[in-house]
């Protein structure tokens, strides 16, 4: 289990009074108090890690979200930010003294602009919900993180959410126009708007990714696109992961950037396999999904090329889809992937390191011994043109050892990402998870740069305590250069 | 600016060693051509990276190239063009705009620390979203880094982000890495002769709202020319493989007719003279103000600037870019100033003499609580304040 700070004894013996405080901002049902309402809360998509917060607020605007600010920085009040709870690194998990933050109420679509190709939306819309809004005119939301159904806006700002489209269209640093940000303080400030490249320093780019560290975002203003005329996948079977991881590099150096390109190994193909029946090859250690976009035309081009690249390693077999129906059999077991790997083991760690894809081979070979010397099973899934990881480590829940023993497993998979030049997280940001991994990447002087532009918007370190940053350093401000 | 030769050395160590014995005010500059830029920087002395100079990584396979912050952008695009790459933001050379067309070519730190964009930033990427790690020194004499040389990282704070587009007020770039993309295999230009800015910038918007991947939408204004082209014109390109362009060219006639077709090296020339703002050619006496702005309000922004200040303007990134010329007086730039508040878009001063660069907001100003926090930011990277002191505010 992860260390959480001890809470201020202070802000617990005054539960009662600050309570009282956010029920004068936020009148009838919008603060949580009752133990027995507290325990959605308790925890996010990393479920392994549980604690009530003392409160949870959820307001309906801007305004609350401001004044609920300035309430909780004048009582010392530690806050955590909170969308659909789907983090799979913990970026929501309360602390037993802070008050949750939910933004989930705030789910209005404020302005659509197809002509200036952006939506303004509220932070607790859903990722999804954006597409929706625009769908009937054609148009889309690119990031797509597999829990786009569930989780919002303000979290995939928060966390820089990817997904298995980000090939093409980028994570969604690359995909926002503007925020409005209200800091600790209680400040409601405007950044960027409806334009490209705001002048001065880029407060959007410095936010996005910054896991609820500098300030709650209530409202997004994101690019949308004009979605392509239509999208086709192929499968390609290989006999070993260096050829596969070959066949990538191949696709990658070919001119041909496709919109998405998956691997899976053995264990991840036989987990998908016995659940969703999609046809995969069983007698192969590694399978590329890869989709490319556009008209018919367009897509039987290019499919012909991607082919062509597969044919010169070797595969055990190659599916192209030829219709649309096809195309969605073939994505139906990596989509069900999670799923399916919680089908044979209860429990899993979802990990997310990146690495430079030239180094595939060599790391799953180490993650395949690192399974034997651990004693746990692992499927590796993920998203193979930029190098972004998802070994899925299966332990039982119920026996502690195991659980450890997955932690350390987790833990050596993400030192070996760094070390052989990549990172900790892709896409599923640091949390409470990957905090005290920190230094394997940053050097203490890094990681004190970060801390001091954190103290720049959060002095008093309010926000969203004990993640991103080792403990021991997470807890007060930073100290001056 | 500094009468003393600047210093400038071969390493990074070199840098990190002027900035901890260093106690006065220091410009920081690559190679110089965006010092136009912005607001003149009052120093005793000048720090450039010029000489950190080289490729120190390049996996054409992974599409990811490491550069020294003085490597200069022909240099890592001959490189990238060895292995049919390119870098997708296309930043400008903007030499000649800014009037040192003789000057040495832009160095990639001193383009990453001005998050200098070109056409194709409207397909979704800045070069700030190209930058995928840089090694910096900051105002204390530390060398950092943030990123890496992976596509996808979300690691602690981004501060790439936060250093690209700062100018040289928060640290010194020493080294860049960038993600890079395939060279198209095609290139054409739809030319589509148009009455006017709002004709023109809906043609852009219908290209744009289209499903045919445009990877670059401009606007030549009446009397402005880029080679063979003559304005009004609306400019639309694309990029990809040869069986996309073709079928996706026919298209986009079909939706826009009356347009005729560039193709190969005339569009290429087109698109760079469109990235480097060409067209504008400014007089020695002349501002240069850049505008970015929602497409749909362009029109009538445009129509201010030439009501108001008697501009002279090119368009690109759909209509959302405005470079707007006209004569470098305080007068003008209140134009333009009112111009991008009407319009609710912002400005960015890019050329003027320097009594008026130090006179005016160059950009923006912030609101109070955001100026607050950018003041404790500064002083976080740069405690003592002497990284070009004023370069983007007054007084920071």
């Amino acid at each position: 289990m992860i260390d959480l700070p001890p809470p201020k004894a202070e802000v617990l013996a005054r539960r009662d009074a600050i309570v009282a405080g956010l029920q004068a901002i936020v009148p009838g049902d919008g603060v949580i108090a009752e133990p027995l309402r507290l325990r959605p809360y308790e925890t996010d998509g990393l479920s392994a890690y549980r604690q009530p917060p003392m409160a949870v607020v959820l307001p309906t605007s801007t305004e609350q979200v401001a004044a609920v600010l300035r309430f909780l920085n004048a009582e010392g009040v530690r806050v955590v930010p909170r969308g659909a709870g789907t983090s799979l690194s913990g970026g929501a998990l309360p602390l037993a003294d802070a008050v949750v933050i939910g933004l989930m109420r705030m789910n209005r679509i404020l302005d659509v602009s197809f002509p200036d190709r952006l939506a303004v939306v509220e932070a607790g819309v859903t990722n999804l919900g954006i597409t929706k809004a625009v769908e009937g005119e054609g148009f889309f939301y690119a990031p797509d993180p597999s829990s786009q159904l569930a989780c919002m806006i303000g979290g995939n700002v928060m966390m820089n959410s990817g997904g298995a489209h980000c090939l093409k269209y980028g994570v969604t640093a690359n995909n926002l126009l503007g925020l409005k940000f209200v800091t600790i303080e209680g400040e409601v400030v405007e950044i960027g708007g409806g334009h490209l490249d705001a002048a001065g320093y880029d407060w959007l780019g410095l936010i996005t990714g910054s896991e609820g560290q500098l300030g709650i975002v209530t409202e997004v203003t994101v690019r949308i696109l004009r979605a392509a005329e239509g999208q086709r996948a192929m499968l390609a079977a290989f006999a070993s992961t260096e050829v596969a991881g070959a066949a990538v590099d191949a696709i990658m150096a070919s001119g041909v950037i496709p919109v998405a390109l998956e691997f899976m190994d053995r264990p991840c193909i036989h987990a998908c396999e016995a659940f969703a029946h999609a046809g995969y090859p069983l007698d192969a250690e590694a399978l590329l999904i890869i989709e490319v976009e556009g008209s018919t035309e367009e897509q039987d081009a290019l499919l012909a090329r991607l082919r062509d690249i597969c044919a010169r390693f070797d595969p055990i077999s190659v599916r192209v889809a030829t219709s649309a129906e096809e195309s969605l059999a073939i994505w139906k077991g990596r989509k069900g992937a999670f799923g399916a790997v919680g089908r044979i083991s209860p429990d899993y760690l979802c990990m997310d390191g990146t690495i430079p894809t030239g180094e595939l081979p060599l790391v799953l070979r180490r993650i395949g011994e690192m399974s034997e010397a651990y004693g746990l099973k692992v499927a590796n899934v993920f998203h193979a043109g930029d190098g972004n990881l998802h070994p899925l480590i299966m332990f039982d829940a119920n026996d502690a050892e195991s659980f450890h023993k997955a932690e350390a497993f987790g833990a050596d998979i993400l030192k070996l990402c760094v070390e052989v030049g990549g990172c900790l997280t892709g896409e599923h940001g640091v949390g409470v998870e990957k905090r005290d991994l920190m230094p394997v990447q940053f050097t203490p002087p890094e990681l004190a740069q970060q801390r001091r532009i954190k103290s720049a918007f959060d002095p008093d370190w309010l926000l969203n305590p004990a993640k991103v940053f080792p403990l021991e350093g997470a807890l007060s401000p930073a100290n001056p250069a | 600016m500094s009468d003393v030769a600047p210093l400038a050395p071969g390493t990074e160590e070199g840098i990190a060693t002027v900035l901890r014995n260093t106690v006065s005010p220091i410009l920081v500059e690559g190679s110089g051509t965006t010092m136009g830029m912005l607001r003149p920087v009052q120093a005793a002395r000048t720090l450039s990276t010029r000489n950190l100079a080289g490729i120190t990584l390049h996996r054409p396979q992974e599409l990811v190239i490491s550069a020294r912050a003085g490597t200069t952008l022909p240099e890592i695009e001959a490189a990238l063009a060895a292995h049919n790459q390119i870098l997708v933001p296309e930043p400008p050379d903007l030499r000649a705009l800014l009037g040192v067309p003789d000057a040495p070519p832009p160095t990639i730190g001193g383009l990453v620390a001005a998050n200098l964009s070109g056409p194709r930033r409207i397909t979704g990427f800045a070069l700030r979203d190209a930058v995928l790690g840089l090694r910096f020194v900051n105002g204390a004499g530390e060398v950092l880094r943030s990123g890496g040389r992976v596509h996808k990282n979300v690691t602690g704070l981004d501060l790439c982000k936060l250093l690209a587009g700062s100018h040289g007020t928060l640290g010194v770039i020493t080294e860049v890495t960038l993600k890079a993309g395939p060279a198209p295999e095609r290139t054409a230009t739809l030319v589509i002769p148009v009455a006017d800015e709002a004709a023109g910038i809906a043609a852009l918007s219908t290209a744009l709202t289209s499903p045919y991947g445009v990877t670059g939408a401009a606007m030549l204004p009446k009397g402005a020319r880029a080679g063979e082209v003559e304005g009004p014109a609306a400019l639309l390109r694309l990029e990809d493989v040869e069986a996309s362009v073709t079928y996706r060219m026919a298209r986009l006639r079909a939706a826009l007719p009356g347009g005729a077709v560039l193709e190969g090296e005339d569009s290429r020339a087109l698109w760079r003279a469109v990235r480097d703002a060409r067209p504008l050619e400014p007089a020695p006496g002349e501002g240069v103000w850049r505008l970015s702005v929602r497409p749909s309000r362009a029109p009538a922004m445009v129509a201010a600037l030439r009501d108001g200040i008697g501009a002279r303007v090119l368009l690109d990134w759909g209509g959302g870019l405005v470079w707007a010329v006209a004569p470098a007086t305080a007068e003008a730039h209140a134009g333009v100033m009112a111009a991008a508040a009407a319009a609710g878009g912002d400005f960015t001063l890019f050329r003027a003499p320097d009594s008026l660069r130090a006179a005016v907001a160059v950009i923006p100003p912030e609101a109070p609580a955001l100026a607050a926090i950018a003041s404790r930011v500064k002083a976080a990277l740069d405690p003592a304040g002497r990284l070009n002191p004023g370069r983007m505010r007054a007084g920071r």
